[in-house]
């Protein structure tokens, strides 16, 4: 979706200011915050796709007044009352109602170091051979989805090169809607810098993006 | 009012501790997630995974050739060899900075970052400035760290767009031959693996 996320190129941001011996949070709630979402997906209900897509479905305006763990956790309430597991209720009140969705696992303490350091590999085997080869000359599609896409806007009708043939993947565009893994190729394509940017863009700029197969055509 | 600890009083929690603070009664309460649970998942980020992970294979990249060669034929693979795996760390891409270009690593779409080698990314690497700019003013985006790079380097940049992940080798300092894997580890901080930094050059002796 052309949402608030896709920012590449967007203007009137400010600097980006780097903080100096900047700590891994900034006030407590935030190591809840991150420890609460990752807890949450390990139930497995949603993917990381769905939400990613719940993130950029926050309305412009919220998402860039937020900071990332705040939009994680407005994220996160989305996805736990989507999946049935709490109540606008019972966030007013800051309870637990009663009984909601039976979670599929639950993620216990003795098993964090196990589950993070598995993590969830999204690589798949894909049956057919891939479309394109290292070198091939590519556009990459033009397309307006209101659904979850990686393709952002301004990589969309460019023209690039195949610089590398990646392993398949789990296909974003239909897993966040509950549509399937659909695994295809991934592809990391180079643009040279003006292709993107136009006049005036820096000459010795080369930028690349990762690309499922279906967002590619050969040029 | 802001607070950086939590109090029992909750009337004067701000906003957003009070929100957090009530999803996780909730999902409590409900047996949905175990706050010691919670307790482990920072602790391994405060104190286990962090940039440290990267300098060290930076390190071993600067000093041993078999390494080098394993990682750039398979970063993922390499890289578990040193325990470094995991979340946001499953599918990993080593790249290499040369004379002639550098590399910078973005996630304009959101903030993929390479937990497993880097650990959790700092505010800007997730913040509209950073994630804006990278891809179109490379360039200025570099002088706001303080590195600026001669007209004629050439400039890439990766979008993180899909599940790869992406740990920039910088250039090893001139001055640095003989060092071992350790001394160079510290000179390799967490920017010069994103590309917003150069590896530290020794202090004259």
């Amino acid at each position: 979706m052309n949402g608030a996320q896709d920012i590449g190129g967007q203007m009137g941001f400010g600097p980006v200011n780097p903080e100096k011996d900047e700590p891994y949070f900034h006030a407590s709630w935030e190591k809840r915050a991150l420890g609460l979402t990752l807890a949450a997906g390990g139930m497995g209900h949603w993917n990381i796709d769905e939400s990613r897509h719940a993130r950029e479905s926050l309305h412009p305006a919220d998402y860039y007044s937020s900071s990332y763990y705040e939009i994680w956790t407005k994220a996160l309430e989305v996805l736990l009352q989507r999946h049935g597991f709490i109540t606008p209720e019972e966030l007013k009140q800051g309870r637990s109602l009663g009984k909601g969705a039976e979670p599929k696992r639950v993620l216990k303490a003795e098993n964090v170091a196990a589950a993070l350091a598995k993590g969830g590999p999204c690589d798949r085997p894909v049956e057919q051979a891939p479309l394109f080869k290292a070198g091939d000359r590519v556009r990459t599609r033009n397309f307006n989805p209101e659904t979850h896409t990686r393709l952002p806007r301004y990589a969309r009708g460019k023209v690039g090169f195949v610089e590398a043939v990646r392993d398949g993947f789990v296909f974003p565009d239909s897993n966040a809607h509950g549509l399937g893994e659909n695994p295809q190729y991934v592809y990391t394509v180079v643009f040279h810098g003006p292709e993107i940017w136009g006049e005036g863009a820096d000459p010795t700029l080369t930028l690349s993006i990762d690309a499922w197969e279906s967002y590619l055509e050969l040029a | 009012m802001s607070h950086d600890h939590d109090h029992p009083h909750d009337n004067e929690l701000d906003p957003m501790a009070a929100r957090v603070r009530a999803l996780e009664t909730i999902l409590t309460e409900k047996g949905l997630v175990d706050p010691k649970a919670i307790d482990a998942i920072v602790e391994t980020y405060e104190t286990k995974i962090g940039p440290r992970n990267g300098a060290k294979v930076v390190a071993k990249a600067w000093v041993d050739p078999e390494f080098n060669a394993w990682l750039r034929r398979d970063a993922t693979a390499a890289i578990a060899s040193l325990s470094y795996t995991g979340r946001q760390g499953e599918h990993m891409q080593a790249v290499f900075n040369t004379p002639e270009t550098h590399n910078l690593v973005v996630c304009t779409l959101c903030s993929c970052y390479p937990w497993s080698v880097l650990g959790l990314p700092p505010v800007w690497y997730k913040s509209p400035p950073y994630r804006s700019r990278a891809v179109i003013d490379p360039r200025g985006v570099l002088a706001e760290f303080d590195l600026i790079l001669p007209d004629t380097m050439n400039i890439r940049v990766w979008d993180s767009t899909a599940e790869l992940r992406y740990l920039i080798i910088p250039l090893r300092p001139e001055g640095t031959e003989g060092w071992s894997e350790e001394q160079l580890a510290e000179l390799v901080t967490r920017d010069s693996m994103i590309g917003t930094g150069l590896a530290r050059v020794p202090e004259a002796a």
